[in-house]
């Protein structure tokens, strides 16, 4: 089990109350998953930018220089918001691939959760109640995000192994199930030169969506083809810097309730994860078809 | 008119108080308000009271039912009126995953569509959808009806024994040795009665009616290769 929440704001008035309303969706599906939880939260953004989500376990050796020691390494301005064990470092996109590379050399020990123009990933083990707090993700503005609370079955229950995963530049992805032919394609999208950091079976559905995407598939594409060379269970919710996408494989044996009206589209594993949206009892609410493409973009 | 809200009562209070009706008991009329898709809810219930759930429901709804009327204004989430004894189970919107899952008895009517495996296993219930339903319904009904005034999906009747099918619609694929079937006076009669008590306006006429093959009831020797 595992529990799958996304909203995407077609109503720009709800912008600044995105966080809040994914906390507590978030929060409501504790039960489908208690050991982890994370988010993948888009917004802000300024034109040539990128934003660099970082993970440490030593956040209080690793953080504080780390703005001034990425920007020397650079040779151009980074800054850095710290939030808990995580931090968002500013900098210029030309400067993105060489940031990563940086980074492996400055803080060894870093984790790269995300990087992208809008995207910020926050994960960590713990409840959900606990891990929003920490982040205080209840604060955070922002146009469309996903969230996931993780009972673990692939592997251990680490904030490498909790969701969402991100292998590709505002792209990232939650998973309800498992994925049985995972080692198989995570030998050969390592091949393809896609980096894949955990031992997770999800990830590499990340890296593969990346990978389609990469060869010129469009998401929708690159999800139809999820249908045909991903062998498991999934409800894959999908995010990019401008929408959102749902697909189940075709047993659907993992929920999925999806609510839209005309300020947002939003999904759940279950539906009461969206009670407390606005206007939900006069929402268009339904389960989404089996082996069948979502998606919404802006 | 009993009132429980969720919003103040538990969900074990309300459950407790509606399993603690006795068969003669003068309170038959309840309404639980607030559902907000909670799992689990008016299950278990054995005496003949009606329970209108106000809103949708999540997981599990009804399950075990025997005897009491429940009625949920809303949609159901998976596993509505599972092993539902007697009694009658009415959802107003659409039912999720394995609706009428291993009923035995009762009446289960969605006025939506359900979602996939509706009535798996089931074993003497009576299950009238007035959408469509997704695929894998009925697998390996043993007994009871399944009316569909829609579309059925993909492996309809899978490994079916002896439960009756009917659909109005299409019927995107049938399942292992699940075969459409001539629809004699008899069964016209029942599905002109299933369809009476489930309040639906259609036609007997108009349905068609699958039943299993008989094909996998015993073991084939042309098949031994296959062990």
């Amino acid at each position: 089990m595992c529990g799958i929440v996304g909203l995407f704001l077609k109503d720009k008035a709800l912008e600044p109350r995105l966080g809040a309303m994914l906390t507590e969706m978030l929060v409501t599906m504790t039960d489908r998953g208690p050991d982890s939880a994370g988010i993948a939260i888009y917004g802000g953004g300024a034109e040539g930018q990128a934003k660099l989500t970082v993970q440490s376990d030593q956040p209080d050796s690793d953080f504080p220089a780390l703005a001034d020691d990425l920007g020397a390494a650079l040779g151009s301005r980074v800054t850095l918001r710290r939030k808990d064990t995580h931090a968002v470092l500013d900098l210029s996109a030309a400067k993105a691939a060489e940031a990563r590379a940086a980074l492996a050399e400055l803080r060894p020990g870093l984790r790269v959760m995300s990087d992208g123009a809008a995207i910020e990933i926050y994960k960590e083990v713990g409840l959900p109640r606990d891990v929003a707090r920490r982040f205080d993700l209840a604060a955070m503005g922002g146009t469309h995000g996903i969230g996931h609370t993780r009972m673990a079955t692939e592997s251990a229950v680490t904030t490498d192994g909790a969701h969402p995963y991100s292998t590709g530049a505002d792209q990232c992805l939650v998973h309800n199930g498992s994925l049985s032919n995972h080692n198989n394609w995570r030998r050969r999208l390592k091949r393809e030169g896609l980096r894949i950091e955990s031992e997770n079976d999800t990830e590499v559905g990340a890296a593969y969506l990346t990978w389609k995407m990469r060869e010129g598939a469009s998401l929708g594409a690159a999800l139809e083809g999820a249908l045909d060379d991903l062998d498991g269970f999934f409800t894959f919710v999908v995010g990019t810097r401008d929408g959102f996408g749902v697909v189940r494989d075709p047993i659907a044996c993992k929920p999925a309730v999806m609510a839209e009206t005309d300020q947002y589209v939003a999904f759940g594993s279950e539906y009461r994860a969206l009670v407390n949206l606005p206007g939900i009892e006069t929402a268009r609410v339904w389960e989404p078809e089996p082996a069948t493409v979502y998606f919404w973009s802006r | 008119m009993q009132s429980i809200d969720l919003a103040t009562a538990s969900l074990r209070e309300m459950n407790a108080t509606l399993q603690a009706q006795a068969a003669q008991t003068n309170a038959t009329q309840w309404e639980i308000l607030n559902p907000r898709g909670a799992h689990a809810i008016a299950v278990g219930l054995d005496a003949p009271i009606e329970v209108t759930v106000r809103g949708s429901t999540g997981y599990y709804c009804a399950g075990m039912n025997k005897q009491a009327t429940v009625h949920v204004t809303g949609s159901a989430g998976p596993g509505v009126a599972e092993n539902m004894m007697s009694g009658t189970v009415i959802i107003d919107g659409d039912a999720s995953q394995y609706a009428g899952a291993t009923g035995r008895g009762g009446l289960l009517v969605i006025k939506g569509n359900a979602a996939s495996r509706c009535g798996i296993s089931m074993k003497g219930i009576d299950i009238v959808v007035q959408g469509s339903i997704g695929h894998m319904s009925a697998f390996m009904g043993q007994a009871g009806n399944l009316v569909v005034c829609g579309d059925a999906g993909d492996a309809l009747g899978d490994s079916l024994y002896e439960a009756r099918l009917f659909v109005r619609g299409s019927v995107k694929s049938l399942g292992a040795d699940c075969i459409e079937k001539d629809m004699r006076p008899e069964h016209l009669d029942i599905l002109r009665d299933l369809l009476a008590r489930a309040g639906v306006d259609a036609r007997p006429e108009e349905f068609r009616r699958y039943g299993s093959a008989r094909k996998l009831y015993n073991f084939d020797i042309d098949n031994v290769a296959a062990y």
